[in-house]
């Protein structure tokens, strides 16, 4: 029997009519990601060993105790810190790293009882589209293999579209789950800051970065955020707000439904497809009861600017903790001490990470601050308020993910700025700190077109809701890569 | 537009800790200019009086209760110290 192609609540069936094991699940999955992987290269290290013992001794707990996650595998970004499990953020800097605390979401994945497998490829330090920034390799599209899966939380979306695990977590800072959930045609959640604990997440822009999942159904994502949301003391910036019941948002009822729709979302850039295939999905929302307006949202053309200057000086604070004196990698070209902090840094880092390191240093030097870093500050505050007034009128504002489908590997890695208009119509979401999520909708050619759907704060559960109606009346989301048939199993 | 030379990239790296090559100094004025002069589109908004947003969540500081709490253990920490003696962290002679 095949595992691959089964939802949760399938699987959970099969499990408590003692069709499957989990054991068995958790093989298949292994023996999957060795068969796949390959070619998609999204895991950078497998836990196989432990992963099976913890199989083995889930399948012995009295089935009235597990929940609805129990037993099923998981694969967590490399820059979610996993105890025992070697964790790089995809840098070289952090080579061999083996984490002594397990980050607050992997302390909730074990309590639900998941099966971790492996930890995924990304861009280093979450820098980056399309997973090209990684030290270690460059994971690929499972749609098309000459493709970038988009990024930073690639490996974690293509491992799912080439269905090698139905779950993965991914860290969005400034799409970083969305973007590539689109290029890889399946659904992943930026949750509201302060939804989810980030202690343990290796910081890149701490006022922005955000965990969330990724699944290949919109109910399968609500339960794997149910699993990981909440207040946790050891994250001051997790927001002491109830967690309600995702799963049970999913009503599949949008009668009345206010969907604004930003027209500077649509704008020069926005590929025709891209825009098609929303307007596609707005008229599947009308036809289930909802209203659709046109909206402004009249500073998103500053925001990636803004994006930019806040979340490269955020990095560059954060990231001046890798020193090579505690951990990591550590030059053996030194002279001075000063030398030994510039040489290991130099070595250690790649060049987007370099890059903006450095912006960020020349935005929070002094001089420059007032006029780059305080006033991206303040441009924040407007980008902000678009979203305070949009949410005074409407329950969700709905755009494509990504201006364009996933391009080649290679194409544009030479072109920062180029790079950086990929993530133009989430990083908006980002500066705001709101939910936001990205369901299939589309195709151009064979490549996948995202929906993005932008809910208020703290109100995952409608946009929850709309995604699960989009995509009960669609059928994108049952199409596969060709990859995904050539497995034997 | 600002213009980034050779010499800034050469300072900003320095106060960030990375060493350059005159080479990567003139690749990443390039770049940086280029990112600098389209970051330089915020200067079309007035923002006198607009107030900063540096998180957006209305969020106090949190304190833990002061009592004392075991760390982690001093061999567990040491763990991922590439040299270590005696407890210590070690690191390379830096001093004639």
């Amino acid at each position: 029997m095949k595992f691959y192609d089964k939802t949760a609540a399938e699987l959970q069936e099969l499990i408590h009519s003692n069709e499957a094991t989990i054991t068995e699940i958790t093989k298949q999955t292994i023996e999957r990601i060795n068969e796949l992987d390959p070619k998609v290269d999204a895991f950078l290290a497998m836990n196989e060993e432990k992963a099976m013992a913890a199989a083995s001794e889930m399948d012995t707990a009295p089935m009235e105790q597990r929940g609805p996650l129990f037993g099923l595998p998981i694969g967590v970004k490399d820059n979610i810190m996993t105890e025992g499990l070697v964790t790089t953020a995809s840098s070289r800097i952090l080579e061999g790293f083996n984490p002594i605390y397990n980050a607050t979401v992997v302390e909730k994945l074990r309590a639900a009882g998941m099966v971790i497998v492996g930890k995924l490829n990304m861009d280093e330090f979450a820098m980056g589209s399309s997973n090209e920034n990684s030290y270690y390799k460059k994971t690929r599209n499972p749609w098309n293999l000459d493709y970038v899966p988009g990024g930073s939380s690639g490996g974690s979306t293509a491992a799912v579209a080439a269905g090698e695990v139905p779950f993965t977590l991914g860290s969005d800072t400034g799409g970083s789950i969305r973007q590539p959930a689109a290029f890889c045609g399946v659904v992943g959640m930026k949750p509201t800051y302060g939804r989810v604990s980030r202690f343990g997440l290796i910081a890149f822009a701490s006022s922005l970065d955000q965990i969330g999942p990724v699944t290949r159904n919109v109910k399968d994502n609500a339960l794997l955020l149910q699993a990981i949301a909440g207040h946790d003391e050891k994250d001051s910036t997790s927001a002491d707000v109830e967690v309600p019941d995702f799963a049970a948002a999913l009503t599949g009822d949008i009668n009345g439904l206010r969907i604004g729709v930003p027209k500077e979302y649509f704008a020069e850039g926005v590929s025709e497809s891209a825009k098609a295939a929303v307007y596609d999905a707005l008229e599947v929302l009308k036809e289930k009861g909802a209203t659709v307006e046109e909206i402004s949202l009249p500073h998103s053309k500053y925001a990636l600017a803004t994006y930019y200057l806040l979340a490269s000086s955020e990095a560059s604070s954060n990231l001046s903790r890798f020193d090579g004196i505690r951990y990591g990698y550590r030059t053996n070209k030194a002279s001075s001490l000063l030398d030994f902090y510039m040489n290991t840094r130099a070595e250690g880092f790649g060049d987007e990470v370099k890059r903006r390191i450095m912006l960020g240093t020349y935005a929070l030097s002094s001089g420059y601050y007032d006029a780059y870093y305080k006033k991206a500050q303040k441009v924040r505050t407007l980008i902000k308020k678009d979203f305070d007034d949009a949410f005074k009128n409407y329950d969700v504002i709905i755009s494509p993910t990504t201006p364009t489908p996933a391009f080649k590997i290679g194409e544009i890695i030479d072109d920062p700025l180029t790079m950086y208009a990929n993530d133009i119509l989430t990083i908006p979401v980002n500066l705001a700190g709101v939910p936001a999520i990205s369901v299939p909708c589309g195709f151009e050619g064979d490549m996948p077109l995202g929906l993005q759907i932008i809910g208020n704060y703290f109100d995952e559960e409608t946009v929850y809701r709309v995604a699960d109606v989009f995509e009960k009346a669609t059928d994108f989301h049952k199409k596969t890569p060709q990859l995904w048939e050539g497995a034997a199993q | 537009m600002a213009k980034m030379t050779k010499e800034e990239v050469i300072e900003v790296a320095h106060l960030a800790r990375l060493a350059i090559t005159d080479e990567e100094a003139i690749h990443f004025a390039e770049q940086l200019e280029a990112i600098t002069n389209a970051m330089e589109l915020l200067n079309e908004l007035d923002t006198e009086n607009v107030e900063p947003t540096t998180h957006v969540l209305p969020m106090v500081n949190v304190l833990r209760e002061d009592k004392a709490e075991a760390g982690l253990p001093r061999e567990t920490v040491l763990k991922n110290v590439k040299e270590h003696e005696a407890g210590q962290v070690k690191v390379p002679t830096i001093l004639e």
